[in-house]
């Protein structure tokens, strides 16, 4: 239906301009990522001098030696990890057979139990008795409180019941006449059949435990269990206060600037790398859902 | 006496049958208990002499003293003002955005630049608020930043842009809007997908132009989904994305910047004044859990398909 030749002088015109617009704010998304790309590679004089605007001036990777050279940044590295497996898997294991759990006919209380979790997506006790709450549990400073603390998510368990409740009864009907109990039903059934609604579940778990800062900031004082978020902002906030670090650095051929766009460019590589992963799903449109409700 | 024997024997053997469906289901609702229905208990301290030592039940009650104080407060009164400011310029320019987006997708027929434009501009959703803040310290530091380079080659003197009360809602609204317009138009580009071709094949032999389809058929068509977005958004108005706000304000900034979430962090998990800033996220939590039923009712009214 779409094609050029069928268009009038006047919307040739109009679909140019929108193609125009549509550039620039393209770019405009994706400057900051190259400004800032840019600056990790140029040397702290010129960073300081603000003459950096798309591509490095005098070239060096001293930023990066810097930031790659502090043990700190590895361990924070490597804690989010940590958190990003071990609270996706958590997830997932509490998420998947409690979805199922509340997709069954015969579960006594369903009406309830479903009100139970929809309930706390409209009321949320907030910050101060969760921190309390999580403080009388004896979950601060630990990486068991970050993991279990954040498993759930109402949303998620509502996503995946509503699916499990889409697929139709037939489907399980052979394995239950070969003698299935319900968890084998749910692993050898429906798992399968829902591939793409628990993908995009691990989806929304793995991107949140990644750029999660806020609650390991408050959650944690040891700083060799912070997550990475948390140490680019500590990094951040040391850099610009830090006089003396600042002074020292005059010399070197790093500066606030650089070292700061070098560990965020450290930090933005993973989510890259496993964005064409994204992506595929969302093309796919299935993140829909989950935007729909 | 028989009517209720035969009720246990028939849970008895429920159970007996069923009990696996019950192990999936009681991790999770311990965990709803342990972690989210507790804290409601908890809750409680907005209206105690809360203090650490006493803990929840051993404290005193003080009734509604916080909220007395809460109120009468100018910074609390502040925060609860910035927080509405804030979140209503964010609906007014954060929520247009991505429909003029996916309209405009909507309009290119170079498949190879729509989706090379589309994979960039979801892009920054997926990027941390901690990230975000990054960039834009960096980019409107006073001395190296890259905007006030620019505004130095029109000879604009450098401007401390953090640090100055009026430009921290321009930059946080629009940190917001280039973080996430890209992904929300998701939601309405599926919408245009979903109107009938027919529509525009008709358009087109009567002679209708790009332009007065997209007002004609396009819009009108994916009205209930805007609609529905924005329903959804003025029922979720008190979730200003308070992170962002903890990372880029400063005390100079305060005035413009503070909302209600941020008011709670400083006095309560910095300043250990719990029982206050419980009251101030009781309050909040209320008036959220309000907006949010009006929200769902009015939808539920208007949609037939309510929103949870």
């Amino acid at each position: 239906m779409k094609n050029m030749n069928l268009y009038s002088r006047g919307d040739k015109i109009f679909v140019r301009i929108n193609m125009v617009l549509l550039a620039l704010f393209t770019i405009s998304t994706l400057y900051p990522f190259i400004y800032i790309a840019a600056v990790s590679f140029s040397s702290g004089f010129a960073a300081r001098a603000g003459v950096v605007v798309a591509a490095p001036v005098d070239t060096t990777i001293a930023a990066y030696k810097f930031v790659l050279s502090a043990p700190e940044f590895w361990q924070a590295y490597m804690n989010t990890f940590i958190y990003t497996i071990g609270g996706t898997l958590m997830s997932l294991a509490l998420v998947i057979p409690a979805a199922y759990a509340l997709s069954r006919k015969q579960l006594i209380g369903r009406r309830f139990w479903n009100l139970m979790v929809a309930f706390t997506m409209w009321f949320n006790a907030g910050m101060i008795p969760f921190w309390l709450n999580m403080k009388d549990l004896g979950l601060l400073d630990s990486y068991f409180g970050i993991i279990i603390g954040f498993a759930i998510n109402a949303f998620n368990i509502i996503l995946l019941r509503n699916f499990f409740e889409s697929i139709p009864e037939s489907f399980e009907e052979a394995a239950r006449l070969d003698g299935a109990n319900e968890f084998q039903v749910l692993w050898k059934v429906f798992v399968p059949l829902s591939k793409p609604a628990i993908v995009t579940i691990t989806l929304f778990c793995v991107v949140a435990r990644w750029n999660g800062f806020f609650w390991a900031m408050v959650l944690l004082n040891d700083e060799g269990k912070v997550p990475l978020q948390v140490y680019l902002r500590k990094i951040i906030a040391e850099l610009s206060d830090d006089q003396e670090f600042s002074a020292s650095l005059m010399s070197a051929p790093y500066s606030v600037e650089t070292v700061t766009a070098a560990i965020i460019v450290c930090s933005i590589i993973p989510v890259l790398l496993f964005y064409p992963f994204i992506q595929k799903y969302f093309n796919k449109g299935i993140l829909l859902g989950g935007v729909k409700g | 006496m028989n009517n209720f024997q035969d009720k246990v024997g028939w849970y008895i053997r429920h159970f007996k049958r069923e009990w696996q469906i019950y192990a999936m289901l009681a991790p999770a609702i311990i965990w709803f208990i342990l972690f989210l229905y507790q804290p409601m208990y908890g809750l409680q301290i907005a209206f105690k002499d809360y203090s650490l030592f006493k803990g929840i039940t051993g404290s005193p009650w003080v009734g509604f003293e916080h909220f007395e104080t809460l109120f009468s407060s100018d910074q609390f009164m502040r925060a609860v003002k910035n927080t509405f400011i804030i979140s209503g310029l964010t609906l007014l320019f954060g929520f247009p955005a991505p429909i003029i987006l996916a309209l405009m997708f909507n309009e290119v027929l170079n498949q190879f630049f729509k989706r090379t434009s589309q994979t960039i501009v979801y892009l920054p959703h997926f990027i941390s608020t901690v990230i975000i803040a990054g960039i834009v310290i960096t980019a409107f530091s006073p001395s190296a930043g890259i905007v006030n380079t620019a505004l130095g080659w029109f000879g604009i003197e450098p401007i401390y842009f953090l640090s100055k009360a009026e430009w921290f809602r321009p930059i946080f609204i629009g940190s917001g809007i280039w973080q996430e317009a890209g992904f929300s138009s998701i939601v309405f580009l599926a919408a245009i997908a979903g109107v009938n071709p027919s529509l525009y094949e008709s358009a087109m032999v009567d002679g209708a132009s790009r332009w007065q389809m997209i007002w004609k058929i396009t819009l009108p068509s994916i009205l209930p989904t805007i609609l529905i977005m924005l329903i959804i958004r003025i029922g979720n108005l008190l979730e200003v994305s308070f992170e962002l706000i903890i990372l880029l304000y400063q005390p100079a900034t305060y005035e413009t910047a503070d909302v209600v979430n941020t008011f709670i962090y400083r006095q309560g998990l910095q300043g250990g004044q719990y029982d206050l800033a419980g009251a101030a996220g009781l309050f909040n939590a209320v008036v959220a859990f309000i907006l949010v039923m009006t929200a769902n009712t009015i939808s539920r009214r208007y949609s037939r398909t309510s929103l949870w």
